[in-house]
């Protein structure tokens, strides 16, 4: 057990060390001067060499990486181009909202999701189905940003229920950081709901057409227990592997709900470097982010232990 | 026994604890017969078990889950009364239900592999009845369960309790779902086929721990199932079922000795004597196949634990003959299925040869495999599942010759052929697998196989998944076509009735060694080992005399 959780998590090192190369592979795979692109059309002779200097572009490839690399290991994740501030820093700065974003929308995609897809699969076909699994195929076909609009004229600008715009830090009181974060957590849930309902009722009603389905209500016990304690809980890895695939979509989600919303996060720091190409900066945001996702899903493999006894590596 | 007569005669008038009475169950619409079952009656008596005796789709089922209120979606008790302790369940709502469930009527059912929960400890779910139907507290219930663990003759209950299905062996699960059924000493226990997916040993430890427990309690037991000899072993009274008519009632004497009707008597006759079949002897020729010291062990390396190694079939050599069949006998584990495989090829031995037409071919490689595929062709256990679904009977029997470069509509041709050959219609070739049953599908199966014009045909538990009248038209059918095409054939099962009835020469694992084998003949009238006579004692049913016509 202890040597299994030591191989997995050993094995996220070469994951990591491929993500890293194609990270860094990101800036001399532009076609054209990198200098060039990021300077832009307006800069100067000198601003090009100035960056080229910077960027460590005058040393041959595989110097570039090992230094590059070196650093990483350090936590060095370079500098800004365009603001006066190492990567690491203003990832730090930004990384509060986006992880409130990301972890209230976990909890509620799982609270609304699992029970919902529960329902569906113990009532299979009957109306309570027909109409989550229709609502649900409309999570999935509708951008973000077209319901992130839509919440925001409905509930902002309408009802007055929660703020149209901006984030309020937890310091300045939970309340406050809960009511800015309620639109955005729904608006990036939509697809998130979507899809986990979708594979907990295929899940549970799978469990539930199992022999031991049978077993437990032979014994008597209630119907409420049978689904939670016997098909809930047999149903429960391919719904934590879901939900972990599935922070790949809320990462992504992450910069189109940042940008609605106007969220000072990593999300709308990932598009405003894009937007002004600074690679230092997106090239650290892509290396935070696939490091969150490997870890996401490092956890999840370790989940099953839990979650079913059978599997002992 | 004597315990037995005691408790019928203070019973004799006493209401019984459970009576049917005209019950019948419809189907939904378009289904192959209106009624699931149609007019049922019997009782079932304190003390007392009742055999509900029948082939697949007789409606036997169906009737245990109308009894405790699980009826399958779509069937509807549309006549008659189930009286459980003199209360009608058809008119229970599902919350009464509920309650009768677990404490008045439990059930044991017929896989013990799949009838537990997986991801929850044994203890648990035990307990879980306790916790449902009793006030007691967290260590009264444990208490409970540990003691009935013992009760049920479970070893190391403490270890039990803590155990997960999947580290129990079939036996110990299916002493759970006793000790799950039985803890609250219910007035009904129903019994589902309970040892049909068990070896014969860990089956007759089984139906002797029903039947202790029943005396020992009282219960009244209602006991499904196809197996005239577990019926011999275990019932008191027998109710027969046919496509959901009931055919016939009465104590276990009068219908296994002597049945009134002819159903009940073709059933009967199609029951497998545990006798050698006289067989004529087979005349010596070069063996078909050969193989010598066969071994196959199955490793786990996963850095950085320990390897584990599994050794499943050690030193096995033996040779097959045209005309000739060997049986593989063993019970689960014995390695019989791999050795199976290992000769078929479809797996690769660890060591030792396997000689076809003097070749080698333990060791060789797909492409070198190519002529031997064509000698050697395998007939599954379960006929439901190895015929692909969505390709037509035709389709799925020329795939093969086709393969080996036979042009469509010649291939075609023969396989019309074998479909008479194997007693079915030509025109079957059209439809899809999902159209036959399970005997036809199995004729399907073998047409398959001798589409490729095999020597050897392995049948792995070809006959095990049927009906026991099905069984012997389909042991019938390979030994005619045995006859006609010369055919050699490797024979594994687990039943040693039908192993004594289709043999030449048998050879007996356990654990993956040969520990006894020989002419079937001498085997079966004298068994040298220990492990055969053992097993041979466990045949339920053995020394009834069953009514024959001839």
């Amino acid at each position: 057990m202890f040597l299994f959780i030591l191989r997995r998590i050993l094995s996220i090192i070469p994951v990591l060390a491929i993500v890293a190369l194609i990270v860094f592979m990101m800036l001399h795979l532009v076609p054209g001067d990198p200098a060039a692109i990021i300077v832009g059309d307006n800069g100067t002779l000198e601003d090009i060499a100035r960056v080229r200097a910077q960027l460590g572009l005058n040393e041959s490839l595989p110097l570039q990486f090992w230094h590059w690399l070196l650093r990483l290991l350090q936590g060095d994740l370079g500098h800004s181009i365009f603001i006066p501030q190492s990567v690491a820093s203003l990832i730090g700065q930004r990384i509060g909202p986006t992880l409130s974003l990301g972890l209230l929308t976990l909890v509620v995609t799982v609270l609304l999701a699992v029970p919902l897809g529960t329902i569906a699969a113990w009532k299979r076909n009957s109306w309570i189905d027909r109409s989550l699994m229709a609502t649900s195929a409309v999570g999935f076909s509708v951008p973000a940003f077209v319901v992130g609009y839509l919440f925001i004229w409905l509930f902002g600008l309408h009802l007055h229920w929660f703020p149209v715009q901006g984030y309020t830090p937890m310091a300045q009181g939970f309340g406050a950081w809960l009511q800015g974060l309620v639109l955005p957590s729904l608006t990036l849930s939509m697809v998130y709901i979507a899809l986990i309902a979708r594979v907990t009722r295929a899940a549970v009603s799978e469990a539930l057409t199992e022999d031991y389905i049978r077993t437990a209500r032979s014994k008597g016990i209630s119907e409420w227990r049978v689904l939670m304690r016997h098909a809930l809980a047999n149903a429960a890895v391919p719904i934590v592997t879901v939900v972990g695939i599935g922070v790949a979509l809320l990462i992504t989600g992450v910069v189109v709900t940042e940008t609605v919303f106007a969220i000072p996060g990593l999300g709308r720091l990932t598009v405003d470097s894009v937007l002004s190409r600074d690679f230092p900066v997106i090239q650290g945001v892509t290396l935070f982010f696939s490091f969150v996702y490997v870890l996401v899903n490092l956890l999840v493999d370790l989940s099953y232990l839990l979650l079913d006894p059978r599997i002992r590596y | 026994m004597t315990s037995m007569t005691t408790t019928s005669s203070s019973n004799a008038a006493a209401a019984p604890v459970l009576s049917v009475r005209d019950l019948t169950i419809t189907l939904p619409h378009g289904a192959d017969r209106p009624h699931a079952v149609a007019n049922i009656s019997f009782d079932v008596h304190a003390g007392k078990i009742v055999c509900l005796l029948g082939e697949s789709g007789s409606g036997k089922s169906v009737i245990a889950s109308t009894v405790m209120g699980l009826m399958p979606e779509g069937l509807n008790a549309t006549g008659g009364q189930v009286l459980l302790a003199g209360r009608d369940v058809l008119r229970c709502t599902p919350e009464e239900m509920r309650r009768i469930r677990g404490a008045q009527a439990a059930m044991v059912f017929q896989e013990p592999m799949t009838a537990l929960n997986p991801v929850m400890s044994c203890g648990a779910q035990v307990e879980e009845v306790l916790a449902q139907h009793t006030s007691l507290g967290r260590a009264g219930r444990r208490a409970r369960v540990l003691e009935i663990f013992g009760h049920v003759r479970l070893p190391e209950p403490e270890r039990i309790y803590a155990s997960f299905p999947h580290q129990l062996s079939g036996g110990q699960r299916q002493r759970i779902v006793i000790a799950m059924a039985l803890i609250l000493k219910p007035a009904l226990l129903i019994c589902d086929e309970p040892t049909t997916a068990l070896d014969v040993t860990t089956q007759a430890e089984i139906l002797k721990l029903i039947r202790e427990l029943q005396s020992e309690n009282g219960t009244a037991v209602l006991f499904i199932t196809h197996d005239f000899g577990v019926v011999a072993e275990i019932a008191d009274e027998v109710v027969v079922l046919q496509l959901g008519q009931m055919i016939e009632r009465g104590s276990k004497e009068q219908v296994l000795t002597a049945p009134r009707e002819t159903y009940t008597r073709s059933l009967l006759d199609a029951v497998l004597e545990l006798e050698p079949a006289d067989r004529p002897e087979v005349p010596y020729s070069y063996p078909l196949l050969e193989v010598q010291h066969l071994v196959k062990t199955y490793e786990s390396r996963r850095w950085p634990a320990k390897p584990r190694i599994v050794q499943a079939v050690s030193d096995i050599s033996l040779r097959l003959h045209a005309g000739e069949t060997i049986g593989i006998v063993g019970e689960s584990g014995s390695g019989k299925s791999t050795f199976a495989r290992c000769v078929a090829r479809l797996i690769e031995p660890t060591s030792g040869d396997i000689f076809s037409d003097g070749r080698s071919v333990a060791k060789a490689g797909v492409r070198d495999l190519y002529p031997f595929r064509k000698v050697v062709q395998v007939v599954f256990q379960d006929p439901y599942r190895s015929l692909n679904p969505r390709q037509n009977v035709g389709e799925s029997i020329i795939e093969g010759p086709v393969n080996f470069g036979v042009p469509r509509a010649q291939a075609w041709a023969e396989a019309e052929e074998l479909m008479r050959l194997v007693r079915m219609k030509p025109e079957a070739l059209q439809r899809y697998p999902s159209e036959f049953s399970g005997g036809q599908r199995q004729r399907i199966s073998i047409a398959r196989a001798l589409a490729c014009k095999p020597k050897v045909l392995i049948a792995d538990e070809a006959v095990s998944a049927l009906d026991v009248s099905v069984q012997s038209q389909i042991l019938r059918l390979l030994d005619d076509i045995q006859r006609e095409l010369k055919i050699g054939i490797l024979f594994i099962t687990h039943d040693l009735r039908v192993a004594s009835r289709i043999c030449d020469r048998v050879v007996v694992l356990h654990r993956g060694k040969v520990v006894e084998e020989g002419v079937a003949k001498d085997l079966f009238l004298a068994p040298q080992s220990d492990y055969t006579r053992t097993l041979m004692a466990a045949a339920p049913g053995r020394g009834f005399r069953f009514a024959r016509s001839q």
